[in-house]
């Protein structure tokens, strides 16, 4: 299982979907482990009843369907499919309702979904996802990429209020590709995901949503900050020290 | 840590399938239960591994997959087949151990046997794939070399290559090969030149890893008197602390030049490579300029539309716009 774990850290993450699935083959005994273990780029499907797109998941998956947040139905239909509590659905609804604003806020386009369940010990489980796909032939609205896409998965844990207070874990993991093509520079492509934990103890005063929220938003832009400045500068460092950059500066002087 | 499941049941007969077609394995999938791979299926998906390790790392990669298939015979078998491949696509350089410095594998100096011809030393070097060293080495034959003639050029333009190479790379390795016409005696023919270029970085420590590899093709149009300059450049960089990060970076371009002397023709050949090259970086740097405010913005904006942040403690404004919206029928 390490070993697995070690090469899905070098395999390069546009092929995570191959090599997870030669591991599954390969030590088919350790497959929830490594199901559990290895983050895989969000799918999605239609919600027939209101034509929206919802995202799939371990968390609204029951046998072989996908409970839709929208319309709370399973796809394909499913008797006895399980359901959050009444109560927790309408958390649910009013999470999903909000989030798909804040993702338009940020995202511009994308699709978001959250899904509730109890976790038997007094609190909640919550799951939210974004995914983006930023190509000119999606919903890139500048229209730099060839290829882009972004996959957010947001679980955050709630613990039992005490004295006001409860306390929150969250687990974060953000998959990207970004890929630039033109004529002068080729094909340029960063691909990659990191996933990072946050726990918070907070007063629910202003009510869960509020806080799960704040907390996304701060670990969304921790990763989205993590990628773009240390992540991707690393490679820029490692381009620099394979060709340092000087002579550019030497050539382009007497030029102008 | 939550478990977290994308893939359900009925997906997990999937894999097979999956790998089967990326891997394009030849062999038809008998209509039996997928219970076991086949050794020779294995031996397929070890391959795949060992064939996408990034720069540097195939030793790594191999050792966990010697621990996953368990089975040194099957992972020995795996290993001789990808070792060579990886080898010489990224253009390995390994020491000679008679210290006459760095042979380049590459396919355009392949001989038989794990043999590379080492032009610049006229020698050729007996290389061990998966332990990637060189054992020994022996001098070229003449029919392993190029005339005269050619090596003229050959030499040449080696020696600007070379100059180039040592100002503008660190840690650079460069070979000038003859691809086509090694024995043309004279004026009159065609022939064509590679030149390789390949620097490579290996920080384990740090996390990083990244390699620079440029191919360049020098066709010598006898009839037109021109020199035809075609090049491939591929960077590639990994960074992988707490996470995993590729730069995959990929560029071709042509230029010409006129048919001269070989000093002459070195001289420009080589000026025109450099040209090529100091842009390509020029234009990489500019790509990954455009990332923060441009680029990456199509995927996730810094800040939100709003310029503010989201304003969680008061949603209740968007419930009330979305009811008003309803009401009058606007909105989705």
């Amino acid at each position: 299982m390490e070993a697995a774990m070690g090469l899905m850290r070098r395999i390069p993450p546009k092929h995570t979907n191959t090599a997870l699935s030669a591991l599954l083959s390969l030590i088919p005994n350790h497959s929830s482990d490594l199901l559990s273990q290895v983050d895989q780029p969000l799918q999605v499907l239609c919600d027939v009843d209101c034509g929206k797109e919802f995202i799939l998941c371990e968390y609204n998956r029951d046998a072989d369907s996908y409970r839709s947040p929208w319309s709370n139905k399973y796809h394909p239909s499913l008797e006895d499919g399980s359901f959050p509590s009444l109560e927790l659905r309408k958390l649910e609804v009013e999470a999903n309702d909000i989030f798909a604003i804040y993702r338009d806020q940020y995202y511009e386009g994308g699709i978001s979904s959250v899904y509730m369940w109890e976790d038997g010990n007094e609190g909640f489980v919550a799951c939210f996802l974004i995914k983006k796909d930023g190509s000119k032939t999606g919903q890139g609205r500048r229209g730099y990429l060839e290829e882009g896409a972004w996959d957010a998965i947001h679980v955050i844990e709630v613990g039992p209020e005490e004295e006001e207070n409860t306390n929150y874990r969250l687990t974060s993991t953000v998959m990207l590709t970004l890929t630039t093509n033109n004529e002068s520079s080729g094909t340029f492509s960063l691909s990659g995901s990191i996933r990072r934990q946050m726990t918070m103890k907070l007063s629910v005063a202003e009510g869960h949503l509020c806080n799960m929220g704040r907390m996304i938003e701060e670990m969304e832009s921790k990763l989205r900050y993590s990628l773009d400045q240390v992540y991707f500068g690393k490679t820029r460092e490692m381009v620099c020290t394979l060709r340092p950059p000087s002579e550019v500066a030497q050539i382009r002087i007497p030029e102008s | 840590m939550i478990a977290f499941i994308l893939l359900n049941e009925s997906k997990r007969e999937e894999p097979n399938n999956l790998i089967h077609s990326s891997l394009s394995m030849a062999e038809e999938e008998e209509e039996e239960e997928e219970t076991e791979l086949s050794e020779k299926q294995k031996i397929e998906i070890a391959k795949w591994f060992l064939l996408n390790s990034p720069p540097g790392e195939i030793y790594y990669v191999a050792k966990d997959v010697k621990s996953i298939l368990n089975d040194d015979d099957l992972y020995n078998q795996a290993a001789s087949e990808a070792f060579p491949v990886y080898n010489k696509s990224h253009f390995i350089s390994l020491p000679m151990p008679d210290r006459s410095g760095d042979v380049l594998v590459t396919s355009f100096g392949e001989l038989e046997g794990y043999a590379y011809l080492d032009p610049r030393t006229a020698q050729v070097a007996i290389v061990d794939h998966v332990k990637q060293v060189c054992t020994e080495v022996r001098p070229a034959t003449d029919e392993e070399l190029p005339s005269p003639y050619i090596e003229e050029f050959r030499c040449a333009l080696d020696a600007e290559i070379l100059k180039y190479v040592e100002e503008s790379y660190p840690k650079g390795v460069c070979s000038v090969y003859c691809s086509n016409g090694k024995d043309v005696e004279g004026p009159g023919s065609d022939f064509e030149f590679a030149v390789v270029i390949s620097a490579a970085r290996h920080s384990p420590q740090n996390f990083c890893n990244g390699s620079w590899c440029s191919v360049w093709n020098i066709e010598f149009k006898d009839d037109q008197q021109t020199v035809e300059v075609k090049g491939k450049i591929e960077v590639d960089a990994h960074y992988f602390e707490e996470g995993n990060v590729q730069l995959d970076a990929k560029h071709e371009c042509k230029d010409s030049t006129l048919f001269q002397a070989p000093d002459d023709c070195a001289v420009s050949i080589s000026s025109i490579i450099r040209h090529h090259e100091t842009e390509y970086l020029a234009s990489l740097e500019a790509s990954y300029l455009n990332l923060p405010d441009s680029t990456f913005k199509d995927l996730r904006r810094k800040l939100p539309v709003t310029r503010t942040l989201f304003p969680w403690h008061n949603t209740l404004q968007f419930s009330l716009t979305r009811d008003i919206s309803k009401e009058l029928g606007i909105g989705k």
